[in-house]
């Protein structure tokens, strides 16, 4: 069973038609008591940092989602800005995120990126998973995936990075500390790789 | 390493999905989910979905055909069409589209650009150019409300102004290739392109996938989108439902983007 937390961003319906698909049970989380007895949990995504914070923080769903993650270690995947939202901080907003793996949500530097046009880092990209396994299983450096994003997780513990992206800059496409995991892309939306990827957290 | 997108476009009028020629004579081509059921199997890189009907009539979105076909995607979903509140684009992310295409409003109220993209973050937020070419004068002016009305607005000074109120993506749809089959706009593809820095989409005149090859050999890493030559098949135009499969797909970005572009932005 996957709990989709619905805070009021990002495709909740999509996952829970990928998860139809694979005949695995889904419940949509609107609620404190929703998330109780969860055994894995996604935070989805779509949006501006301080919009999901705002919206996470007033959903009344913030300590059950910090009891089931610290306490019970219940596994839990954020998607795109759900994935941002577990660092710390970030330069799109001045809200405090929620700091549950080390690191700052920065905006690329558009600089280095070798296109003509730069941002918001639009389409299928590859990424270089670390390996193979867990979330990851079945992945090589040529799987590709969507991204729609302008700012990039910048990990302070290179251990807690599972997968790079190349955009100008190698940076974390995907994390990982403990049972908390995150990736930038949108697996709900990237056909095959995205259903297999959403197998492997059901299956971790 | 980033791709360039193929993207069909789809466009609603009363309920059904229709193909136009220079934005008239709309032509039925089917039902929308089924389209998009499709597309998924075809597994495309994005969809671009416009309702025709909302702006010019002034009416709201609609949002449950716009639930049905967000549920159905499995790839990126944009949807333009009758969008004129925060709250509207609001009320369209929560149902599960990840980008929203304004064109309309952002010529008439361009301030609320900025609020939706504050709400939603820039990238989710696309601006449509519907650019006609003034028979007398020669020059590209914006239309509105599908078409049927002129603004005297240059794409080219709008697009830097819509990239400076923090839209995240410009699309060029030119309503004298639209349904032509003749290719893009190439003139006025480059004229944007060399002002922009963010992503650019272009649509209007695909009559090949050669013609989606030759913008992203000059352009490399863009959005390419297609009307006429996703939902039809030969030279009678019949309706058939198609895309690039995957092995297509790797010959035509073999052929025109990795072999020019791939050394020059790979270090």
């Amino acid at each position: 069973m996957i709990t989709i937390i619905d805070y009021g961003l990002g495709n909740i319906r999509a996952f829970i038609n990928v998860y139809d698909r694979l005949n695995i049970e889904t419940k949509v989380a609107k609620t404190a008591e929703d998330i109780a007895g969860s055994t894995k949990i996604i935070l989805p995504g779509v949006g501006s940092f301080d919009y999901a914070m705002s919206l996470l923080n007033h959903s009344g769903m913030r300590d059950e989602l910090e009891k089931q993650v610290f306490d019970n270690k219940i596994p839990i995947m954020g998607i795109c800005v759900g994935m941002q939202i577990l660092a710390r901080s970030s330069d799109e907003g001045q809200l405090p995120g929620l700091g549950w793996i080390d690191g700052n949500v920065r905006l690329f530097d558009s600089t280095t990126i070798p296109y003509k046009t730069r941002l918001p880092h639009m389409g299928w990209n590859s990424i270089n998973p670390r390996n193979s396994i867990g979330l990851l299983n079945g992945f090589n450096n040529e799987s590709k995936f969507y991204f729609l994003h302008s700012y990039y997780f910048e990990c302070e513990n290179k251990d807690h990075i599972i997968a790079t992206t190349d955009y100008g800059m190698k940076y974390a496409s995907a994390v990982k500390k403990d049972n908390i995991w995150g990736v930038q892309f949108h697996p709900e939306k990237s056909h095959g790789n995205g259903v297999r990827l959403l197998q492997n957290f059901s299956n971790l | 390493m980033l791709y360039p997108r193929i993207i069909p476009c789809l466009l609603v009028h009363k309920n059904g999905l229709v193909k136009t020629t220079k934005f008239k004579e709309p032509k039925y081509v089917g039902d929308p989910i089924n389209a998009v059921k499709i597309f998924n199997e075809k597994e495309v890189d994005e969809l671009i979905v416009i309702d025709i009907d909302a702006s010019r009539n002034n009416l709201e979105p609609d949002y449950k055909m716009i639930q049905n076909l967000a549920t159905e995607c499995r790839m990126p979903l944009c949807y333009g069409g009758g969008i004129k509140t925060v709250e509207q684009a609001r009320r369209i992310f929560s149902l599960g589209v990840e980008k929203i295409a304004i064109s309309s409003l952002a010529v008439e109220k361009p301030a609320v650009i900025t609020e939706i993209a504050k709400r939603v973050g820039n990238q989710s937020v696309v601006v449509i150019m519907d650019v006609r070419k003034n028979i007398l004068g020669g020059k590209y002016e914006i239309c509105i409300h599908n078409g049927t009305k002129s603004t005297g607005v240059d794409p080219v000074q709008f697009a830097m102004e819509m990239e400076k109120l923090g839209t995240g993506e410009i699309v060029i749809n030119s309503i004298d290739q639209d349904g032509m089959m003749k290719g893009y706009d190439m003139n006025l593809i480059n004229k944007i392109r060399e002002v922009i820095s963010i992503p650019l989409t272009v649509m209007g005149g695909a009559g090949t996938t050669d013609d989606i090859g030759n913008v992203i050999q000059e352009h490399g890493i863009i959005g390419v989108a297609a009307g006429s030559l996703f939902v039809f098949k030969g030279k009678f135009r019949a309706v058939l439902i198609n895309y690039p499969t995957s092995n297509e797909k790797a010959a035509l970005v073999e052929k025109y983007f990795l072999k020019k572009w791939i050394q020059k932005t790979c270090k």
